[in-house]
């Protein structure tokens, strides 16, 4: 088996009192999307924001391409240049167009420069249907743009790996499509991908691999069909039934 | 126009009648009874004097170029020292604890002193040391004073708007490879100074009638120029020449900057 881009090993984490993560282990091959389900307050969101480190972790590794990215004290900037993230919330810079918010990381860390760098950036939106808005701020774009705008700004800096954090969960359900189709089309061009999201119909037709989470550890995790047809645990079955209904 | 249309038309009507109403018996109430009042021909005499104020009112005008003058040199050299006392107090790396400290203990100091003993005491102390000229100008130190109070009150609204961006920005720009400084510098600052340009336009009004206090160590600007002419005179005419010139600056700059803010505001929205 190749190396895996990435890897959690045994990861553990709490915040005070509360046991997030109990011994996280998940392996991502280049080119996977693996989709993380689970209800609120299972651990995915922690996960991803362990993997680039925005936490940091108790016990375990985390290791890209077989360095461990988790010791203390490594510098992490390269790091995370070559882990993308979206969230949630979008966290657009308010003060900035769509358009300078996605050159922002490209110049200040890159050094890239002038027209090549516009280019590239103007490509993207194209590519996401946005042409029209780069010159817009976040506060005049609806919540599917600006997180549309998000992928693009993470996108931007040449990530080897895609970090979601539930990236429709705020939007309006019409607008869930819009980015969704993001992703598929992310997916299509071969992009490694981690998605923590409660988007169920969507997993099941993208993902290549789901891992089911609960109560800080991957109860069960399989190729979709299996996962969402035949789960073998009964927590899985009870999540599922819940949400499917 | 509908029904409900006449109705707000009538309603926009009633409450005009009533504003004008009500205005035009306060101001007629001032009017009336005021010169009632046994001392008002004195006041009137001291204080509200057609002529002195005519007299005077184009050399205090002159006097109070210098006020602007001062009011101006100082405003870069505050917001420059404010920001710079402001991010010392938030510096996170433990090397840079002692200027943390530094920072903690400034703010503390010139925020507890009143401004004028401030200028009495660096206005007065150090040009005592003996200085050659020009370091020995009252216009030099009074500077100073002044910047020193008031960087101190504008690092401590810097600092409450650099706290009040939210830490999702801040995580936003570390994920993409951002550095520290170049998160604080692109990201958090330009929204944190955008926040406070409230508080800060109310420190420049504050500062704009605080440059009269130079006066109490040498420079002949407005409030002085004032002083002279009313011994001269024995006629307190010239203070309201004054009052009235620093309003002519200050109202229209408030209304400005409430103007620029609800203009950015509607820009955005």
């Amino acid at each position: 088996m190749p190396e895996a881009k990435l890897s959690c090993r045994g990861i553990q984490k709490s915040f005070g009192d509360n046991h997030v993560l109990r011994g996280i282990d998940l392996d991502v091959a280049e080119g996977e999307m693996i989709c993380l389900i689970g209800a609120s307050g299972s651990g995915k969101s922690t996960l991803l924001r362990c993997i680039n480190q925005l936490e940091t972790i108790d016990e375990g590794a985390v290791l890209l391409e077989g360095q461990d990215i988790s010791e203390p004290g490594i510098d992490l900037g390269p790091v995370r240049r070559r882990i993308g993230i979206v969230f949630q919330s979008y966290n657009l810079f308010p003060h900035m167009s769509a358009l300078e918010n996605v050159l922002l990381a490209p110049r200040r860390v890159l050094h890239e420069q002038g027209g090549a760098l516009e280019t590239r950036a103007t490509e993207l939106f194209e590519r996401f249907g946005l042409a029209a808005h780069m010159q817009k701020y976040p506060d005049q774009l609806s919540g599917g743009q600006q997180q549309r705008v998000a992928v693009i700004r993470a996108l931007a800096m040449r990530p080897e790996i895609m970090l979601f954090d539930e990236i429709t969960a705020a939007l309006d359900p019409e607008l869930v499509g819009e980015v969704l189709a993001v992703l598929r089309h992310l997916r299509s061009e071969g992009m490694t991908m981690l998605l923590a999201t409660h988007e169920m119909g969507f997993a099941r037709e993208l993902a290549d691999r789901v891992c089911f989470m609960d109560g800080g550890v991957i109860v069960e995790e399989g190729p979709p069909e299996q996962i969402f047809t035949a789960p073998r645990v009964t927590r899985t079955q009870e999540f599922l039934r819940s949400v499917l209904r | 126009m509908n029904r409900r249309q006449a109705y707000e038309a009538a309603q926009r009507r009633r409450s005009l009648t009533v504003a004008g109403v009500s205005t035009f018996v306060v101001v007629a109430a001032i009017i009336l009874l005021v010169p009632l009042a046994p001392g008002w021909p004195a006041v009137r005499a001291s204080f509200f004097d057609g002529q002195v104020f005519a007299e005077t009112f184009p050399t205090l005008l002159r006097a109070f170029m210098i006020d602007i003058m001062i009011f101006a040199w100082s405003v870069p050299l505050i917001m420059g020292l404010g920001l710079a006392i402001a991010l010392a107090r938030g510096a996170r790396s433990p090397a840079l604890f002692p200027l943390r400290i530094f920072g903690a203990v400034y703010v503390d100091i010139f925020r507890g002193v009143p401004v004028v003993l401030t200028i009495y005491l660096i206005g007065f102390g150090i040009p005592g040391l003996g200085l050659p000229r020009p370091w020995n100008s009252p216009y030099i130190w009074g500077t100073v004073a002044l910047v020193l109070t008031y960087s101190a009150y504008v690092a401590e609204v810097l600092r409450s708007g650099i706290e009040s961006i939210h830490a999702s920005q801040r995580n936003a720009a570390i994920c993409l490879g951002l550095s520290e400084r170049d998160t604080m510098r692109y990201v958090i600052l330009p929204q944190a100074i955008r926040r406070v340009v409230p508080a800060n336009m109310n420190m420049l009004v504050a500062l704009q009638k605080d440059v009269a206090l130079l006066s109490f160590i040498g420079p002949v600007e407005i409030l002085r120029q004032a002083g002279i002419y009313k011994s001269l005179l024995a006629n307190f005419t010239p203070y309201v020449v004054a009052a009235v010139i620093f309003l002519l600056v200050t109202v229209p700059a408030t209304r400005y900057a409430d103007y620029l803010l609800n203009r950015d505001r509607d820009a955005r929205s």
